[in-house]
């Protein structure tokens, strides 16, 4: 049922407390200037924490409140713990990373700003109303603007945030245009009144289309599916290393979160028998399913086979990001449950081996002055356990079977194939051999290639072991995958559906 | 005869404009003036927000979420013109395409 303003309040606090720390954080700004540069960042995750206390206090709440504009159910609380977790392990990044401490001195407003992008994040995994998503959506986009180039000293950090509003203004403006449209056919802002108009049939076809296909640029650019992806390798190559890390893990998950619900929500005959037959009912002369299934398709081999050609790691990561958007993009095909909850289970591997593996090329970027592939040779040599980190995190991106990756892909495979598209299914496992090309170069290049010297580098205890906090996950959850499988089939229910 | 102005009037306007500033954001190389583009794409939006809001179904959604589009749209251009400031700054430059350190 829908909430009283004043009731709605209550559901809300992990948002309000991340409010509240955003402020804090920006006032670190104003006392002890310059000295104390680790204070926002102990604010930040303190804020973190606190905002995962309450939000582990909604497990199962399934509510809608502000009339309509937000929900807090299991699906969104699936996507708030995700952001949360990569948000802390962002702010311990950022404090051992030498790139933001020689860039830049306005760590208040880095932080702060991390802060304000978990807060649209967490919007836009609830956002049940168009306004709602919009808003939502800028308020991810405009801090990640700044974000990606806050080292504004480094002119790639400049081109790339330069790139990013660019591309990101106009994709948001499109969108815009398309959720005008939506509301002109269905006279309603709300996803749940906007799938009962569209039920009754009245709507125009080619008008919905277009608005559509408008809607999914601005969504299709937030989780970087091909073709509105161009932002993204430039974007990931020049910005700071931490930033990267957040982008492809927070900013892309929210999208997909906005995705989903938007989709199934807003277009899903929930009469129809059954549900998984009846899913694009509405739109009778369309086959919306192979519409996304090419597009998944295109992305993941885009990404993989541009990725083949890249020598810088920031760059090849880009590109590898954009081709587990397309496997993640197989599962919204099936859009059962199943599928559903195979995406929110690689969601949970992604966010391990990705933030793994920026989090290696960062220690790798602050000794070794490089990020280019080359610059890795003999780094099995050299520092021997952030290279086997590295080959883990690598592995896991691949699907090679120790790691979770693997179980992620396979749950993927396994509602593809349920629902009978085995093509699909078999298109995925081809991209995976491809990627295991480029992942397996920047291995070769660890403990094949002679260095040209052979100093050893190690790291500190601290950062030995953050690199086994975030590798025992990626091994022992190949092994026990249960809790987490269930956690992610308790998740694919939203508010007012089953 | 009075002159009618009707919802499709208003929908065309917006039409025009949105195609316009899809056509300044991919032709023009300064980026103030894609900036401008950007603006034009969101006000045709907002124009259709408020026709239909008035013309069409009865309620005053549209009309909020114009208001709201215009705060964020100041915001929008507010971050973008502080981008291309700092460029211009670093690379003296404001043409998008004399923007190409990074790899294609």
């Amino acid at each position: 049922m829908a909430q009283t303003i004043y009731q709605s309040f209550g559901y809300v606090i992990p948002e309000t407390v991340l409010s509240i720390v955003f402020v804090l954080t920006l006032l670190t700004a104003l006392i002890k200037k310059g000295r104390s540069r680790h204070l926002p960042a102990y604010i930040a995750m303190a804020g973190f924490i606190v905002a995962g206390v309450f939000v582990s206090r909604q497990a199962g709440v399934d509510q809608l409140v502000f009339s309509g504009m937000y929900a807090v159910d299991p699906f969104s609380w699936f996507f708030k713990v995700i952001f949360l977790v990569t948000g802390i392990l962002i702010v311990i990044f950022s404090m051992q990373s030498r790139e933001l401490a020689e860039g830049s001195t306005k760590y208040s407003e880095y932080y702060s700003l991390i802060i304000s992008l978990t807060i649209g994040a967490f919007f836009m995994a609830g956002a049940s109303n168009l306004l709602m998503m919009y808003l939502s959506l800028e308020l991810v986009s405009i801090s990640s603007y700044i974000l990606s180039g806050f080292t504004k000293e480094n002119p790639r950090a400049d081109e790339a945030s330069l790139k990013y509003v660019i591309y990101g203004a106009f994709s948001s403006g499109l969108m815009l245009y398309g959720i005008s449209i939506l509301y002109g056919l269905t006279g309603s802002l709300n996803f749940y009144a906007l799938n009962q108009s569209l039920a009754s049939g009245t709507s125009s076809q080619v008008t919905l289309l277009v608005a559509i296909v408008l809607m999914l640029v601005g969504l299709g650019y937030k989780i970087s599916a091909v073709p509105f992806h161009f932002w993204t390798p430039d974007v990931y190559e020049g910005a700071p290393v931490t930033v990267t890390a957040f982008l492809s893990v927070t900013s892309k998950a929210a999208g997909f979160a906005l995705l989903i619900r938007f989709f199934k929500i807003g277009f899903i005959d929930v009469g129809a028998q059954p549900a998984v037959a009846g899913m694009w009912e509405i739109f009778r002369g369309l086959n919306w399913t192979d519409i996304i299934a090419v597009l998944s398709v295109l992305t993941m081999t885009v990404g993989n086979l541009v990725a083949l050609w890249q020598s810088n790691m920031k760059r090849l990561l880009a590109y590898s990001s954009i081709a587990h958007a397309g496997y993640i993009l197989m599962g919204f095909v099936t859009l059962t449950d199943q599928g559903i909850s195979a995406m929110l289970m690689y969601f949970v591997a992604y966010l391990l081996m990705n933030l793994g593996a920026f989090y290696i090329v960062m220690l790798v970027a602050n000794k070794y002055h490089t990020e280019e592939i080359d610059g890795y040779a003999g780094l099995g040599y050299r520092s021997p356990y952030a290279a086997f980190a590295l080959a883990v995190f690598l592995f896991s991106l691949t699907g090679i079977p120790p790691t979770f990756g693997f179980v992620g892909k396979l749950y993927l495979f396994a509602a593809l194939i349920k629902t009978n598209y085995i093509w699909l299914a078999i298109v995925g496992v081809l991209n995976s051999v491809v990627s295991l090309y480029y992942y397996a170069k920047v291995v070769r290049s660890m403990y094949l290639v002679q260095p040209a010297e052979n100093t050893r580098i190690e790291f500190g205890f601290g950062t030995n072991l953050m690199m086994t906090i975030l590798m025992v996950p990626n091994i022992a959850l190949m092994i026990y995958f249960t809790p987490i499988l269930s956690w992610a089939e308790q998740s694919v229910r939203m508010f007012g559906l089953h | 005869m009075s002159l009618h102005v009707g919802l499709e009037q208003f929908l065309v306007v917006s039409a025009i404009l949105f195609s316009l500033g899809i056509y300044a954001v991919i032709s023009r190389k300064n980026a103030i003036m894609v900036l401008m583009g950007i603006e034009l794409i969101l006000n045709a939006a907002n124009i259709n927000f408020i026709a239909f809001a008035r013309f069409g179904i009865m309620n005053l959604s549209g009309q909020v979420v114009a208001v709201f589009v215009i705060i964020l749209a100041a915001a929008e251009a507010a971050v973008l013109l502080a981008i291309v400031l700092n460029i211009f700054q670093q690379l003296n430059t404001v043409n998008v395409d004399e923007v190409d350190k990074l790899k294609n």
